[in-house]
């Protein structure tokens, strides 16, 4: 079995296994991050290049560097490969320009995308990604079109990632919808309008890196940090059953399928379990999921949420008391004061 | 040094398009002789002592290249030309194809004999549909006659060959992405590896290879390999097509012997560019077809070390991509000091943008960012900042992608920044000029006073 050096750690795998499965059996930070690769859909990956790794040494027997940064994902390791993620600043240095492609015309509208707080990009671009953008064009944006009753298709959002284009084929059985026109003005669209319907389809919404496909049954109903992900199953004909809901109090929001460390789904779920029971009767409760302690989800709020609501209620303290003092001097001009005096209230 | 006519010696004759003609010129004889008396594998090393590069723009050693071939596979094996030439300034192939159909099936045969294809497939450019028909009447012809099919030339041995048109675009012409193509799907590049010598047309072991390249087999196999290497200047053996255009008397496609043609006798001797069409002093020339970094004139007359520069690989990679450049595919193209370096650099990433097949964010998203910027910079509405995060991006696109054409997006923006700055600024500091139509030159070229 060939032995593999990934950022100083050795391991033991099989052959033919790349570089970016080595490096998760070894877990940690050194893990390449991924968009478009996906360890359950065959012919996924090499796309989004965000898993850039250096090869320092090809094998025992070629110990000479490769001249590019090879994809991690598909990229086969050999006996003696040694590999650079974390520990070369030319790694660090792509992949800070990769996000920068990747994020050029993406619309940033994560205040109002449903995807926010379990985004891969999201979670890419705080490690990676310039604080700032370059590009002062106007954003690529695409006509809304309508792919079905409960799968939301924002196209504008899209990283080409193709994911969801694999999991229609060979997940869904048939696919109506892959990718249109090259370069700039590639798109994701439907052959001749039609809708995604088959009774997998809806697993795109769990692969998508991003929030350009999402679900219509739980839009806008909350952000994701305000739910409590709990691992429950029932007894479908369909799929495995095995899924999470996403509760607020006794109600089910969403139901997702049950994600790894890696962003991957466990099994697949079909569409009446994910769309349809959204009845807590309908579920068989097992624990409350494990999620990372430190992600957005397992803190329940954004870094500094609390902080910026104890400022909001202090303003909204400040001008029910300038109003009553307003209204008590019997003026008739609302709020009365300055504005000055209620924010520095 | 005139031209060596050897793969071009009968272009002009109008007898060599048809069979009966090009038999009269001595044509397939040596064809027979090789298939009844040599071995693959004696073709194999021929060609491997021969020292030829493949002429597709990459120039790396054929040979080379058959060895890799999955030998230990029972797939059957597959030859594929590749003939999809859409590299702008390049038109060398064209030539081959459209003047010696019969030379190019010769080299099919020979070449598939020594890699053991039984079924070979020459893809020609969705623009040459003429050419297509071209190759179709000779194919036609050769079978009649017993040269393809069952048993050719009697010699035991079972040959098929097929053209078949690509759709019209560049990205085709990636050897990965011309194999999906002929396999019926849309021309996307494949995530390597594989190789196609290991998994390429049907997951079966593929060569890929330029006309240019399979036209010289049987030319070294009549002579021997180490005949062949004798021709030009080692490591660069051989003949090598130039397709020369631009501000230049006579455009055309020329046989050089490689390294034995300076690059100050190629762009002003009679017998190939002969001098600028209408008197005005060169400026630059891209020398390989439009991904190799452009020169300015006297970075391409001589390298940075004052050693005149000829025209082979070597010579001309003289200096790396800071002061060099590559002879790519032979696609050269000359400029005279009317023409705007913005405006050209414009014109390429243009293309690029165009012909970006989608799949890798760093070619998607990189090439259409760069083109804008130098739209507006074109347009005179650029900012200083603007030069250097073209430069940025390029660095950010070179290399990280996943077929060639993102270095290929990447090396002129690089190079023609590197070596035209002022031009750059220039329309961004004096814009009202740039708008003004009569204002044809770009900058005036900065004097040391």
């Amino acid at each position: 079995m060939p032995k593999v050096t990934i950022d100083g750690h050795e391991i033991e795998v099989d052959a033919g296994t790349s570089i970016l499965n080595a490096a998760r059996k070894i877990g940690g930070a050194l893990v390449p991050p991924t968009m478009c690769y996906y360890s359950k859909l065959k012919g996924s990956g090499g796309k989004c290049r965000t898993c850039l790794v250096k090869v320092v040494a090809q094998s025992a027997a070629n110990p000479r560097p490769m001249p590019k940064l090879q994809a991690s994902c598909s990229t086969p390791v050999a006996d003696g490969m040694v590999v650079q993620n974390l520990t070369s600043p030319e790694v660090l240095d792509a992949r800070k320009g990769i996000v920068e492609f990747l994020l050029l015309n993406h619309p940033l509208d994560c205040p109002i995308c449903d995807q926010a707080g379990e985004c891969d990009l999201q979670d890419l671009a705080y490690v990676h990604g310039l604080s700032a953008s370059r590009n002062d064009f106007p954003r690529r944006t695409f006509e809304t079109i309508d792919i079905g009753e409960r799968i939301e298709l924002n196209r504008n959002r899209c990283i080409l990632c193709y994911r969801c284009v694999y999991t229609a084929n060979q997940v869904a059985g048939a696919r109506v919808h892959g990718v249109l026109g090259r370069g700039d003005h590639a798109e994701i669209g439907t052959y001749i309008r039609s809708s995604l319907d088959s009774e997998m389809s809806g697993n795109v919404i769990d692969v998508c890196p991003v929030g350009a496909l999402t679900d219509k049954t739980a839009r806008f109903e909350s952000r994701v940090w305000f739910l409590k992900p709990m691992d429950v199953h029932c007894t479908c004909d369909k799929c495995s059953g095995k899924a999470v809901a996403w509760m607020r109090g006794e109600q089910v929001v969403r139901v997702t399928a049950r994600r790894d460390a890696y962003g991957e789904v466990e099994g697949w779920i079909c569409d009446s379990c994910r769309f349809e029971r959204k009845d807590k009767a309908a579920w068989t409760f097992e624990a409350p999921r494990r999620v990372e302690r430190n992600s957005v989800i397992g803190q329940n709020h954004y870094t500094g949420l609390r902080q910026l609501l104890a400022v909001t209620e202090k303003h909204i303290a400040a001008r029910a008391a300038v109003s009553a003092a307003d209204e008590a001097a019997g003026g008739a001009t609302g709020y009365g004061a300055d504005p000055a005096a209620l924010i520095s209230g | 040094m005139a031209q060596r006519k050897m793969l071009l010696e009968y272009a002009d004759n109008p007898e060599a398009r048809s069979l009966e003609g090009w038999k009269r010129l001595g044509g397939y004889a040596q064809v027979e002789s090789i298939l009844k008396t040599r071995t693959p594998d004696s073709i194999m090393e021929e060609v491997k002592s021969s020292g030829l590069r493949g002429r597709g723009g990459a120039g790396f050693p054929c040979g080379l290249k058959w060895s890799f071939l999955d030998r230990k596979s029972d797939k059957p094996r597959y030859l594929v030309c590749n003939g999809d030439e859409s590299e702008p300034g390049t038109f060398k192939d064209r030539h081959i194809m459209e003047r010696l159909p019969h030379q190019l099936i010769e080299g099919m045969i020979v070449s598939s004999f020594a890699i053991g294809s039984k079924h070979s497939y020459i893809y020609v450019r969705g623009e040459y549909m003429y050419i297509l028909r071209i190759l179709e009447k000779a194919i036609d012809e050769a079978y009649a006659a017993g040269y393809l099919g069952k048993n050719i030339f009697g010699s035991g041995w079972d040959f098929d060959l097929s053209v078949h048109p690509g759709a019209g675009a560049y990205i085709c012409g990636e050897e990965t992405a011309l194999l999906e193509g002929l396999e019926g799907r849309r021309g996307n590049p494949r995530i390597k590896p594989p190789f196609p010598a290991v998994s390429g047309l049907y997951g079966c072991p593929t060569i890929v290879n330029n006309v240019e390249t399979i036209a010289a087999v049987p030319y070294i196999i009549a002579m021997g390999g180490d005949a062949y290497a004798g021709i030009g200047v080692k490591p660069s053996t051989g003949t090598k097509l130039i397709s020369a255009s631009g501000h230049i008397r006579k455009p055309g496609v020329y046989e050089i012997e490689l390294g034995k043609v300076s690059c100050e006798e190629f762009l002003h001797s009679e017998d190939y560019c002969g001098g600028p069409s209408n008197g005005r002093p060169f400026k630059a020339v891209i020398a390989g077809g439009s991904s190799v970094p452009v020169l300015p004139l006297d970075l391409f007359v001589k390298t940075a070390a004052g050693v005149p520069r000829m025209m082979s690989y070597e010579s001309l990679a003289e200096g790396g991509f800071v002061s060099g450049t590559s002879l790519g595919s032979g696609g050269l193209f000359v400029m005279d000091d009317s023409t705007c370096m913005v405006r050209n650099l414009w014109n390429l990433a243009r293309f690029y943008r165009h012909e970006s097949c989608g799949q890798c964010s760093p070619c998607r998203e990189g090439t259409a960012w760069m083109e804008k910027l130098l739209e507006r910079l074109e347009a005179g509405e650029g900012k200083l900042t603007d030069i250097d995060l073209l430069v940025e991006i390029s660095k950010k696109i070179e290399g990280n992608t996943i077929c060639p054409l993102g270095d290929a997006a990447a090396w002129p923006v690089a190079s023609h920044i590197r070596h035209f700055r002022h031009e750059f600024e220039h329309h961004v500091r004096f814009p009202e000029k740039i708008r003004d139509p009569k204002h044809n030159v770009a900058a005036p070229i900065p004097r040391p006073s």
